[in-house]
């Protein structure tokens, strides 16, 4: 079970207040790409074995879309963010570094 | 000119640990924009007296203004005054990027009361309702079992439930069962 803090209303939720909405920071390849580009962008996902970047929506309560940085393994959940953002702010990335020395997912580390 | 109805007609279940009943009708409007605006600020305190804070209510005679997120709010007022509401706030927030939509018909509204009515709501949401955490003016959107809701406390042990009208006979089954007699948890 996963506690998430809502970036949007400061509400602290257990995620069936929640919903997924798949990884993070995905480059919405479209018009005027390759096919090799667009074809990462439809199917290519990380399947990680640790840290990962999702994107989540407070769906049954102020229904905005945010990040949340989390272990898949443990279930810890590192901290939540805007979504109104390309990558992960240094204080995420600090709070990972902190749990998890040496950690990279894509091109973040 | 047809009638309006609330979807239950103000039914109650009394024989529990708790009295659950809908209140009927009550005029709600749905109000969006940039909850920093100077007007729109200005509009809320004409209504309900404050600005709502984040995650909070604030009541001033039967008008409520309730946070719903970080760009809405919800106005209820007293059914047959929804009109002139939107009037009002049409007119004094000209200009500037908003909504105001009557959704009064859309939705279902029940009291909880008595001295186990944190139980009651404890059992179906995943919100912490003991008395340390979630206090008289407080609004919270949850679940309730399977449905969304959103509630607070107008005053101790007297919750408001707000969900949708298409399922406000679930709601008003499940806040039933929950209050059933003989099923106190004394948890809280």
């Amino acid at each position: 079970m996963l506690i998430l803090d809502c970036p949007c209303c400061g509400v602290s939720g257990e995620e069936t207040e929640f919903h997924a909405g798949g990884e993070a920071h995905l480059k919405r390849h479209s018009v005027g790409s390759t096919d090799d580009q667009f074809e990462e962008y439809l199917f290519m996902r990380e399947n990680p074995h640790g840290v990962h970047l999702e994107r989540w929506r407070h769906n049954n309560g102020c229904g905005k879309w945010f990040h949340a940085a989390r272990c898949t393994t443990t279930l810890e959940v590192f901290g939540t963010y805007s979504a109104q953002t390309y990558e992960p702010p240094q204080e995420i990335k600090d709070a990972i570094s902190a749990r998890r020395p040496g950690w990279s997912w894509r091109n973040f580390s | 000119m047809f009638k309006a109805v609330s979807a239950l007609q103000g039914v109650s279940f009394n024989d529990g640990i708790a009295e659950v009943r809908e209140l009927g009708l009550r005029g709600m409007i749905t109000l969006r924009g940039d909850l920093a605006d100077k007007k729109l600020i200005k509009a809320v305190k004409g209504f309900a007296g404050r600005m709502p804070e984040p995650r909070t209510v604030a009541l001033k005679d039967d008008n409520i203004a309730a946070w719903m997120s970080s760009d809405e709010l919800l106005l209820m007022v007293p059914h047959e005054d929804v009109s002139s509401t939107i009037e009002t706030l049409n007119a004094s927030l000209q200009g500037t990027h908003f909504l105001a939509a009557n959704v009064s018909d859309a939705r279902g509204v029940f009291e909880v009361i008595g001295p186990h009515a944190r139980e009651v709501m404890a059992k179906l949401a995943p919100v912490d309702f003991s008395p340390d955490a979630f206090k008289m003016g407080m609004f919270r959107r949850s679940r309730l079992a399977q449905v969304p809701a959103a509630f607070w406390m107008n005053e101790q042990d007297a919750f408001t439930v707000v969900c949708f009208r298409s399922v406000a006979e679930y709601m008003f089954d499940l806040l039933s069962i929950a209050a059933q007699a003989g099923s106190e948890v004394d948890a809280l």
